[in-house]
């Protein structure tokens, strides 16, 4: 079988859309092209029955009502609605206090950040070396006047999973709102809001096959979670998000998400046979590092450390191969990744790390090339490299006083 | 991150990747730059004492491809010129020469830094043999 370069191995920055909901959006975007809410003729009505189909489709991947389910453009759009919305409602209650972790993606940090401006408090929970938060911690962090805990399902950069039910547990516990930007665990792992005590959550369209520009928001109405929404308009979606809910996008979510509830476990079959082999494959080169914790993660992720090896240098000597070095988002900062920095990841390796997607449309022969690609540009870089000849020889790169500029 | 055609070219086709035993009288060796920045170059000189020419030149880096192009290039430009030609070669000659963005600058000057250390390193272990 012929392979079509580059491979695609970035799946944490996007997926391509399924061909079925490329399908089924086409053919919508012909059709459907009538207002949702328009109340008085059937282009309106036809266009409002596709999104609430699609609205129960989302709704059934987690458990929820589809009442609980709002359409956004995406979720950097959601978890500003969860945070800012929730923290903009019940500030006159006397609860300014939200509480987040450093490694949450940077539209949830800016949100936070942005609400400090005005007049709210913030507690940002450090990660342990796995990523994974200290339960204790976040426990020691909750007052009375913490109205929010935001921690996401599975990072964006390293793939770790937070133990999102005890999290829950607490929250309801102390009694607060508890939100998690979901994007990269939608439709891969299994989230039922009612088990995780979960509040809000935040729904990526294009992360699990479905077109860029659509996303959700759940919000939990037994308890009432109220929100202050982000934009006025016209009081579609119920105020929660105002705007004319694009029929086409809504519906191709809906689809990629029935077709996630339905081939989940095959998926996470596929994945994982696919990662287990590349990792084992990649650690037979020496000093090869996996950030995040091994067991609590995802496995469409797989985040490197390549001792020795400038991870700029290696993305460019493996170009057949598209990945990425941590986060789309912050690609254009030289510093590197924040989220390895929390994880106490030492700077000679910081500048090494490679994060590898896999997906629903990755093939074992794209696996066994990328493999082979690496395992050659990875020795021909280390006998370019004067600190893999350190390491060869023993020397603590510590130990070195450093001329810098 | 579009790399120039110089860049990809010095980075596939580099000629002078290796060391040199840093004891030996003749070899100058400049190391440069930090894990921490994520740059780190390692440029040795092998000198004919009689006349101060640089007869020989290897590298090693551990930075992004125009890191490794800027090394691989000075390593070529020194090579028969005499270490006081060597030593003013200046880092807009391989910026320009590599058409380095502005990101990337950095990259051009921790050569420079590196081929005056190598240099600088040489003379050291002159002045210690004469004493």
């Amino acid at each position: 079988m012929t392979i079509k370069l580059p491979i695609y191995l970035d799946y944490q920055s996007t997926s391509p859309v399924d061909p079925r909901v490329v399908e089924a959006v086409s053919k919508s975007l012909q059709e459907d092209f009538g207002n949702p809410h328009s109340r008085t003729h059937s282009f309106g009505w036809s266009a409002e029955e596709k999104v609430e189909i699609a609205r129960k489709q989302i709704a059934d991947l987690i458990n929820a009502d589809p009442k609980e389910i709002f359409f956004t453009s995406g979720a950097t759009e959601s978890n500003n609605i969860a945070i800012k919305g929730v923290a903009n409602f019940y500030k006159n209650s006397g609860k300014n206090h939200i509480i987040t972790v450093a490694t949450e993606h940077k539209c949830v940090l800016n949100s936070v950040r942005d609400l400090e401006q005005e007049g709210f408090t913030s507690s940002f929970l450090g990660v342990q070396k796995n990523g994974l938060i200290d339960l204790n911690q976040l426990e020691s962090l909750i007052t009375n006047k913490t109205c929010l805990v935001s921690i996401m399902a599975v990072n964006n950069e390293i793939g770790v999973i937070q133990p999102l039910k005890e999290i829950g547990q607490l929250c309801r516990k102390f009694g607060v709102f508890f939100h998690s930007d979901c994007a990269q665990a939608y439709g891969k792992i299994s989230l039922d809001v009612n088990d995780l005590n979960l509040d809000l959550m935040s729904i990526s369209g294009h992360k699990i096959y479905a077109p860029k520009g659509i996303g959700a928001i759940y919000v939990r109405r037994k308890p009432r979670v109220r929100i202050k929404s982000l934009f006025s308009g016209g009081g579609q979606e119920r105020g929660i998000r105002c705007g004319t809910v694009p029929t086409s996008l809504a519906l191709g979510l809906g689809l990629a998400s029935e077709i996630a509830k339905n081939e989940m476990t095959k998926d996470h079959q596929h994945i994982k046979k696919l990662s287990d082999k590349f990792l084992k494959e990649i650690l037979k080169l020496s000093h090869i590092y996996l950030n995040g914790d091994q067991t609590h993660r995802y496995c469409g992720n797989l985040n490197l450390s390549f001792a020795g090896v400038e991870g700029e240098s290696l993305i460019m000597a493996i170009k057949d191969l598209a990945v990425s070095s941590g986060s789309a988002c912050t690609s254009a900062s030289l510093e590197p990744s924040y989220v390895l920095h929390a994880l106490g990841v030492d700077d000679d390796l910081a500048h090494t790390s490679i994060r590898f997607g896999i997906g629903r449309f990755t093939t074992e022969e794209e696996i066994d090339y990328a493999i082979n690609l690496i395992n050659q540009k990875v020795n021909r870089l280390r006998e370019m490299s004067p600190l893999w000849e350190m390491i060869q020889e023993g020397i603590d790169l510590k130990s070195i006083k450093w001329k810098t500029h | 991150m579009a790399y120039s055609k110089k860049v990809e070219e010095y980075y596939e086709n580099n000629l002078n990747i290796g060391s040199f035993a840093k004891e030996e009288k003749n070899i100058g060796t400049g190391l440069v730059g930090a894990p921490a920045c994520g740059d780190v170059m390692k440029l040795q000189i092998k000198i004919d004492p009689q006349n101060n020419t640089i007869v020989d030149a290897k590298f090693k880096t551990f930075g992004c491809g125009s890191a490794i192009a800027s090394s691989s290039l000075i390593t070529e430009w020194v090579i028969g010129k005499n270490i006081d030609e060597a030593y003013k070669i200046s880092n807009h000659q391989i910026a320009e020469e590599l058409s380095l963005p502005p990101v990337k600058i950095h990259c051009s000057v921790l050569a420079e830094e590196a081929i005056k250390s190598a240099i600088e390193d040489f003379k050291e272990k002159q002045k210690n043999e004469n004493n």
